[in-house]
């Protein structure tokens, strides 16, 4: 990744939007694109039979990586469809006993589109609020559970700002209170242990191009005892169990089982090596720069993600200057609208903090020299800003900034 | 999104960035903008006897936009009489820096800048009063 350095691409720092595919990864998938080209779902002939055994090790490989049985593992084209699939598909098939489902506010938009898409069909949804860290309270969700509740939806690690929510508390309430448990592990799996027995976890969404593997594929873990049944949104030829039909993309299969697989095998040192590089980036900037604030809680996160508020300076404005990096400013899904983060909104960072902020992605491939080059690049960007920010000058002067009224536009 | 090399020149290479002492009775500051709707500009122009404005200074909390913009204007304003500057339309910031349409408001905030700046000057200089004085004398 030297070339970077001569500015021909930028460095790699948005590893919540997307991961390269592994080149291990890519080698594994390319014969199934070629030579062994068959339909899985074929059962009369060879090329069928190979394409099915790909299949079935990937999906032992999925499954594997979570601590489930393979026969639960079913595979879909990503996150989105996952949590649609189970949200869906869970709220849809026990609408007849239950109609009550339980969200929470800083869940991906796919969680929450889906889930207003069922109140308007006459479900109730309840948003659980999160505190300051961004993760939930527990005793809200003891609370908000009733009779009528089919489903709690908790994402494991928030793409935004990379907390880590209480998955194992969240899925012991749900066994407790017989409501099925669903999180969305799009930016966890392959990333942090999941354990769906230990976490009492009855659905999990995979996304595929998240944890190194290709774009286009994800999987939905469906629990078989006690068994989560679900209406289908897919219909045709019945495969997956009758839950998604389609033919299956063995290359892709191919390499969302691979992807996992090494994502278990090298967990725990190359968290090691991620806590490193974070706590490097973290320590450099705060050591140069004043007034800057981490969003989401300092421990119970994945290390991958750091979300940075540079008070006083605009995010936008910073990452113009910024060229040499491919950073986020906030959600790439929500950075096309000029609205500050809902995620952030709702830690209670305010606006103007909210427009100050940076999410660094560190990866797989992300260098000690990638991460000295960031924090340098950044800070003298910020440094150079708040020179022209009439915010950081009037701070300075210790005028408070909210004893202005200042004219919303 | 691609932005004109003129935008990024004035984002790279601001001119005019700074504070003049805000009390002084040439000086006409414009405060626009709110930190939480992610722009704040501030534009103070520096007015001689003749009411020509000689100097212009900015400093800008916003996106690359926001800041070519009040760039761009400190240029613009200086030469001009208060209210030749005040007669400075946001289209023609947009179509200086070849603004992209989510963009236009950052050149709306700049006019509103320059109006804000003349508008203070006139009021700490009396302008309303100048032809009462005048007709005194």
């Amino acid at each position: 990744m030297n070339d970077i350095r001569n500015n021909k691409a930028p460095i790699y720092l948005d590893y919540q939007a997307t991961t390269p595919t592994d080149p291990r990864v890519v080698d594994a998938m390319l014969p199934y694109f070629s030579d062994k080209f068959g339909n899985p779902h074929s059962r009369s002939h060879f090329y069928g039979w190979e394409a099915e055994d790909a299949v079935e090790k990937a999906r032992g490989q999925i499954a594997s990586l979570i601590g489930a049985d393979s026969k639960e593992v079913i595979f879909t084209s990503g996150a989105t469809e996952s949590n649609n699939l189970a949200i869906k598909g869970v709220a849809n098939f026990y609408k007849d006993k239950k109609n009550h489902i339980i969200t929470c506010i800083t869940e991906h938009k796919c969680v929450l589109d889906t889930c207003r898409h069922l109140e308007q069909d006459g479900f109730e949804v309840t948003y659980l609020h999160v505190g300051e860290n961004g993760l939930i309270d527990l005793e809200q969700l003891k609370d908000a559970i009733t009779e009528q509740t089919a489903i709690v939806s908790i994402m494991a690690v928030n793409n935004e700002i990379g907390v880590i929510q209480p998955i194992a508390e969240i899925g012991a309430i749900c066994r407790e209170r017989k409501v099925f448990f669903h999180t969305d592990a799009a930016q966890a799996a392959g990333k942090i242990p999941l354990d769906v027995n230990e976490m009492n976890i009855d659905l999990m969404s995979i996304s595929g191009h998240k944890l190194y593997g290709p774009m286009g594929i994800g999987a939905l873990y469906v629990r078989r005892r006690p068994r989560v049944r679900l209406v289908a949104m897919i219909n045709g030829g019945g495969q997956e169990r009758g839950m998604r039909s389609g033919t299956l993309p063995t290359p892709l299969c191919v390499g969302l089982g691979e992807a996992c697989d090494i994502c278990e095998a090298e967990m725990d040192t190359e968290t090691e090596r991620l806590r490193m590089l974070s706590d490097r980036f973290y320590d450099a900037t705060m050591a140069r720069l004043p007034d800057v604030y981490l969003n989401g809680d300092r421990n119970q996160r994945f290390p991958g993600n750091l979300n940075l508020s540079y008070a006083y300076v605009e995010g936008e404005g910073l990452m113009m200057g910024i060229k040499e990096l491919a950073v986020s400013s906030g959600s790439a899904c929500t950075s096309a609208s000029l609205e500050p983060s809902y995620v952030l909104r709702a830690l209670g960072v305010e606006e103007e903090l909210a427009h100050t902020s940076l999410r660094i992605g560190i990866g797989r491939f992300t260098t000690e020299e990638d991460i000295d080059f960031a924090v340098d690049k950044i800070a003298s960007e910020v440094e150079r800003l708040r020179q022209m920010s009439p915010l950081w000058e009037m701070a300075q002067q210790g005028i408070d900034l909210k004893s202005i009224e200042w004219a919303e536009h | 999104m691609a932005y004109s090399d003129k935008l990024l020149d004035h984002y790279e290479n601001p001119r005019n960035v700074g504070t003049f002492e805000k009390d002084d009775d040439g000086v006409g500051t414009g405060l626009v903008g709110a930190p939480a709707c992610g722009d704040v500009m501030k534009l103070q122009i520096k007015v001689d006897a003749e009411g020509i404005i000689e100097d212009a200074k900015f400093k800008t909390f916003g996106c690359g936009s926001a800041i070519a913009s009040s760039s761009l204007v400190t240029e613009w304003v200086k030469g001009k009489s208060v209210d030749e500057a005040a007669e400075i339309k946001n289209t023609q910031i947009a179509e200086e820096l070849a603004l992209p349409p989510v963009k236009i408001h950052c050149s709306v905030l700049a006019e509103d800048a320059i109006k804000a700046a003349v508008s203070d000057y006139k009021s700490k200089n009396g302008a309303g009063d100048k032809d009462k004085t005048e007709a005194a004398e």
